[in-house]
């Protein structure tokens, strides 16, 4: 018996610096961080793999000689621009998820990609077929991106903060938005000829092939820029997931941190849809898969792993597509219709917005 | 001590709060007592600087909160909302645990950890700290909100209805909890209630708002009258003395 009492009193000193100690971490037991780890170690594996099919599969010449690299390299490409889009839409995703505090709405859904498809219809219209060569070049990237940058934060920075800052007012408005947009770019393809229509689709179609990899000098420096600031802003982001209120109890300025990540976001929104077109629902999945997987609310732990599983998706969907459907311009064709049906999934499940 | 000076909040089409002109004491527990649309809630989200004003100041413990820096505000003054949804799967200690921010940016050190763990303990959540709080009653989650500003190591705490849907029990547990943080740990504690009887009972002073302004401000005792409730709540109110204090009876 007194030995049993001395253990008992021995137990909570030694219990108490446990959970003192889980307190430091984002994780509610050591079994869920190890959880954590082994998905992103094997996530990072798949996506390693695919990589590799990517640039090696199918390779017509033997493995090592001058011409397999050359080949190599130029499918290189292909894995930058995914590398790119995955990064880009996973962490802005996640970010404004956090900053609209709702884990439905994405920026894709409010109305960012009809301004894409709005500019670059309006261009095609106002310039004809010649217009598309116009708008490929450095300069015209950049000022695409600067354009989309601006309206996204006029329009988020509008909603998110005002008076509307009500989730389903704001949704309502984004998609009537984007509605509205869609509709301008419609009516003015309705109006173009047909061979312009025919280029300008060619455009529209959110594929891994119609990235130029010209653009890689301002889309890689700007997405890795982003994606750096986001992520030291990860203490911030977890406060500013707590909503407003919270957020200004705890000594943030709110619309700041609001304005700052929202600026983040739309630079990487910008960057991805206008090197490879739309892709509606891939930062949705990428978001909810995130989540799902690392089982935490540290910002910290929930980036690496939607970038990794972004990656892994495209990839995934890219090497299966060229390799064995022999389609690789329908990747996004395919993410939409697996992130579309896990968006409905999500929302019927939870049965609210 | 809190002060306000002419806090004024207009809504339009002839809703408005104020002008109002107030000190609250230091130390112990003040009511906001008043009738549904009085303003309660508004006024105290005006001193907790969660809703800006349209006119007037709002000084709590020499810190004017529209000049100070919201940083060194949020270690002087904490607020709590009625409503509290987060996106954010948290568990109690991860969300106590966020009432340290202002003083480390989310690094949790040693000394974070210590008041962590006596604020949990302090509110009896010890067994309940790595339970997400999706999983807890109603109750249970209350305690947990106002652990986290308790957390926050201010002198001031401002609650806006912590009793909101909480049973007799839950209430009268909640009431002896926040009395405990004016009595024990010599914070001031502003809090809306709704039951006049719990604030007759576990504050010092009572302030009776009614339609935007502060009609009266006293201790219990003198707000404790048939004529004073009978007029601010509009309703016919008896007062009696109880076995703790003045009852009021309205039924």
């Amino acid at each position: 018996m007194p030995d049993t009492a001395t253990h008992d009193a021995a137990v909570p000193p030694a219990l108490h610096h446990d959970t003192a100690r889980e307190g430091f971490a984002a994780f509610i037991s050591p079994a869920h961080r190890r959880r954590y780890w082994i998905a992103l170690v094997c996530l990072l594996l798949v996506g390693l793999a695919f990589c590799l099919g990517i640039l090696a599969w199918d390779n017509p010449l033997p493995f090592g000689t001058r011409g397999f690299w050359r080949i190599a390299e130029s499918r290189a490409t292909s894995v930058v621009v995914i590398a790119i889009v995955a990064v880009s839409q996973a962490m802005a995703t996640v970010a404004f998820q956090t900053a609209a505090n709702n884990r439905i709405i994405t920026p894709s859904i409010m109305g960012f990609e009809s301004l894409y498809v709005l500019i670059q219809t309006s261009v095609v219209y106002f310039l004809g077929a010649v217009g598309v060569t116009a708008i490929q070049g450095l300069p015209q990237y950049a000022m695409q991106v600067g354009l989309m940058v601006l309206f996204a934060l006029g329009l988020y920075g509008w909603l998110l903060s005002g008076k509307y800052g009500n989730v389903q007012i704001m949704l309502l408005i984004g998609i009537v938005l984007g509605g509205g947009l869609g509709s301008v770019s419609t009516f003015m393809q309705r109006l173009l000829a047909p061979s312009d229509f025919d280029v300008l689709s060619a455009r529209l179609f959110g594929s891994v092939s119609n990235a130029d990899a010209s653009y890689f000098p301002l889309a890689v420096p700007l997405c890795a820029l982003a994606t750096v600031a986001l992520y030291l802003h990860s203490r911030k982001l977890n406060i500013l997931s707590l909503g407003k209120d919270v957020t200004t109890n705890l000594g943030l300025k709110h619309r700041r941190e609001l304005m700052l990540t929202l600026f983040w976001v739309s630079v990487l929104m910008a960057v991805s849809t206008s090197l490879i077109g739309p892709m509606t629902f891939l930062g949705f999945l990428v978001a909810i898969l995130a989540y799902q997987f690392s089982d935490t609310y540290d910002h910290r732990y929930v980036f690496p792993m939607a970038v990794l599983i972004g990656f892994a998706v495209l990839a995934g969907a890219y090497f299966l597509l060229k390799n064995v459907f022999y389609a690789e311009g329908a990747v996004s064709i395919i993410i939409e219709l697996v992130g579309g049906t896990v968006f409905l999934v999500v929302i019927l499940r939870r049965g609210r917005l | 001590m809190i002060q306000l000076g002419k806090l004024f909040k207009d809504y339009g089409s002839g809703t408005s709060i104020g002008p109002v002109d107030l000190e609250i004491p230091p130390g112990g527990v003040t009511a906001l007592v008043g009738p549904n649309g009085a303003g309660k809630s508004t006024l105290l989200t005006m001193m907790g600087r969660l809703l800006g004003p349209d006119a007037g100041t709002v000084v709590i413990g020499g810190h004017d909160v529209t000049t100070t820096h919201p940083r060194k505000l949020a270690t002087v003054v904490s607020t709590l909302r009625q409503e509290n949804h987060f996106t954010a799967r948290l568990t109690v200690r991860q969300l106590v645990a966020l009432g340290r921010f202002p003083y480390t940016r989310g690094r949790i050190n040693r000394e974070d950890e210590r008041i962590i763990s006596e604020s949990i303990e302090f509110f009896d959540l010890g067994s309940l700290q790595n339970r997400y709080l999706d999983q807890l009653s109603g109750g249970q989650r209350q305690r947990a909100y106002v652990a986290m500003v308790l957390c926050q190591e201010t002198d001031y705490l401002l609650l806006d209805e912590p009793l909101n849907n909480l049973d007799m029990r839950h209430s009268v547990h909640m009431m002896h909890h926040l009395r405990r943080v004016a009595d024990e740990l010599g914070r001031t504690v502003l809090i809306v209630l709704h039951d006049v009887n719990f604030a007759s009972h576990y504050s010092d002073w009572i302030c009776a708002v009614k339609e935007g302004k502060v009609v009266e401000f006293g201790t219990p005792e003198e707000i404790m009258t048939d004529e004073t409730l009978t007029r601010v709540f509009e309703t016919p109110v008896t007062c009696h003395d109880g076995p703790s204090g003045r009852l009021a009876v309205y039924y």
